[in-house]
């Protein structure tokens, strides 16, 4: 199993979560996060005093599946949450050890 | 006495009244979410301060009888004497009370005024033990002056129809005093102070400007044309001043600001409010194009003099004011209101000069007073919170509160 983690411009969400529900993927997690990568962040000006504000607000994924879905599910992520400008975002790979279901004991890929 | 007159007094003390807590909001939009519950809590809390002292003392050191043209006294005390019959002197169409009751929201609204200064960081007990003796040793005298019968200063011919000097200046010049006694915020050069809620500040802009056609229109103390002219050139003043400033800020700044619109309408309604019964509609053009002009330059101003009046009261209020007390001096005409004067632009300079005097008096009474009343506090309970219950903000460490608990 494998676990995706993935920041995501925050108006691609439903995009991704469709793209990833067509493949199968049963369940995931949302953040609302800030960042910045190379996006420059914006200028405030509040009363004449100005403010730059490098934070960027994003949306992180994170999504645990079989390692077989992986592939496909990268290629999905990247389709759909792609602009073609700076701030797209960035996938990452994460192995994992063990999922557990809380309601049934469940482990494995049983779990996903 | 008029039914009409009396209606519209009435109602004119309960718009004031709302003033108040739409201050609470312009304010509270302004300060960082950890605050916002104090600064909303300082406002609301001063209309039971200010009430209770208004109404043992406050109103009769005010607008009771004179004693050398310098304070009314104690004749009043606990309203002693001003009941429903009307008062010789004071709105002689109305109930007595209803005069004083609509005063009293103008000495509510004008030491909430001054808490913008030092948003952020003040203790409870201080803001609460100098609110009191604020109003009874600088509001109270001043609105003598200005408004009592004998006092010096209507004697002397200023004019001041609802409050430029005796609410705006002063408020504004002891901000002043407060914001460079007091200093300035941790943080302040380094930390960004970005105000956490403009919806809220825009709401409280428009229940000011709403508010304040009681303030203004209400003080003619009676319901007629000098009322309805009040009303007129506070909605023209505010209007022009929310579109200088914002153009203003167009040019300087290359875009037009939410919060620079909602603080243009408030510089508007600050500076016709000593000229709202004194001049026209044209003139009040002026006057809101102006303030709103001027007061942006003195909040541009206020980061280059280095001074953290955190919400700009010196810029809007003091700055405001002046500008409204002198464009008094130029465009009060007795055409509008016979009983004023004729200012510069209608042929008479000495009223202009006669505002001068006003202006520095209160500026210079409000901040000397201010200053002590401060030191004061200071040696009794001490004027700021330790700097760890600054950081976490005064909601948790002044009320045990979160503003949001999302």
């Amino acid at each position: 199993m494998k676990k995706i983690e993935t920041i995501i411009k925050p108006f691609k969400l439903d995009d991704v979560k469709e793209g990833l529900a067509a493949l199968g993927v049963k369940g995931l997690t949302v953040t609302e996060v800030k960042g910045f990568g190379r996006q420059r962040g914006h200028r405030e000006v509040y009363r004449g005093a100005e403010y730059q504000v490098d934070f960027v607000s994003k949306i992180k994924i994170e999504v645990v599946l079989e390692s077989e879905l992986v592939q496909d599910a990268v290629q999905v992520i990247q389709e759909k949450a792609r602009t073609g400008q700076i701030g797209d975002g960035k996938i990452f790979l994460l192995p994992v050890e063990e999922v557990i279901r809380i309601r049934t004991g469940e482990t494995g890929n049983a779990a996903v | 006495m008029n039914t009409g007159d009396t209606v519209f007094v009435l109602m004119s003390a309960a718009l004031v009244m709302l003033m108040t807590p739409g201050l609470a909001l312009f304010y509270g939009g302004m300060v960082r979410s950890k605050n916002i519950l104090g600064t909303l809590m300082q406002s609301f809390v001063i209309l039971g301060v200010i009430t209770l002292e208004w109404v043992l003392w406050g109103y009769s050191m005010a607008f009771g009888p004179d004693h050398a043209g310098i304070i009314g006294g104690l004749d009043w005390f606990g309203l002693n004497g001003v009941g429903m019959d009307a008062s010789p002197d004071y709105g002689t169409t109305i109930p007595h009370s209803a005069f004083m009751i609509f005063q009293c929201m103008f000495a509510v609204i004008t030491p909430a005024l001054i808490t913008g200064a030092f948003a952020e960081r003040v203790k409870f007990s201080a803001f609460l033990l100098f609110t009191l003796l604020w109003g009874t040793m600088v509001y109270n005298p001043l609105a003598h002056w200005v408004w009592g019968v004998g006092g010096w200063i209507g004697k002397m011919g200023a004019l001041d129809f609802a409050g430029g000097t005796v609410v705006h200046i002063s408020s504004g010049i002891s901000a002043l005093a407060a914001a460079l006694i007091i200093g300035r915020r941790l943080g302040y050069g380094s930390t960004p102070y970005i105000p956490h809620n403009i919806p809220m500040t825009v709401t409280g802009a428009a229940l000011l400007w709403f508010g304040w056609f009681g303030f203004n229109a209400g003080s003619a103390l009676t319901c007629n044309g000098l009322a309805a002219n009040a009303f007129v050139v506070t909605h023209i003043s505010s209007a022009v001043a929310a579109l200088s400033w914002m153009f203003l800020e167009w040019l300087h700044r290359g875009k037009p600001t939410t919060l620079g619109a909602a603080s243009g309408a408030v510089a508007g309604l600050v500076a016709i409010t000593p000229a709202s019964g004194f001049v026209g509609p044209l003139s009040s053009v002026l006057i809101g194009a102006f303030a709103g002009i001027i007061c942006y330059g003195g909040v541009v101003m206020k980061s280059r003099l280095g001074y953290d009046d955190s919400l700009d009261v010196v810029g809007i209020h003091g700055l405001g004011g002046t500008w409204g007390a002198l464009a008094t001096g130029l465009f009060a005409s007795k055409a509008i209101n016979p009983a004023g004067a004729n200012g510069l632009f209608f042929g008479n300079p000495g009223l202009l000069w006669n505002q001068f005097i006003s202006v520095i008096a209160t500026m210079v009474f409000a901040f000397v007073m201010t200053v002590i009343i401060l030191k004061v506090v200071d040696l009794l309970v001490g004027l700021r919170v330790p700097e760890e219950e600054e950081e976490m903000g005064m909601d948790i460490s002044l009320h045990n509160e979160t503003g949001y608990s999302l």
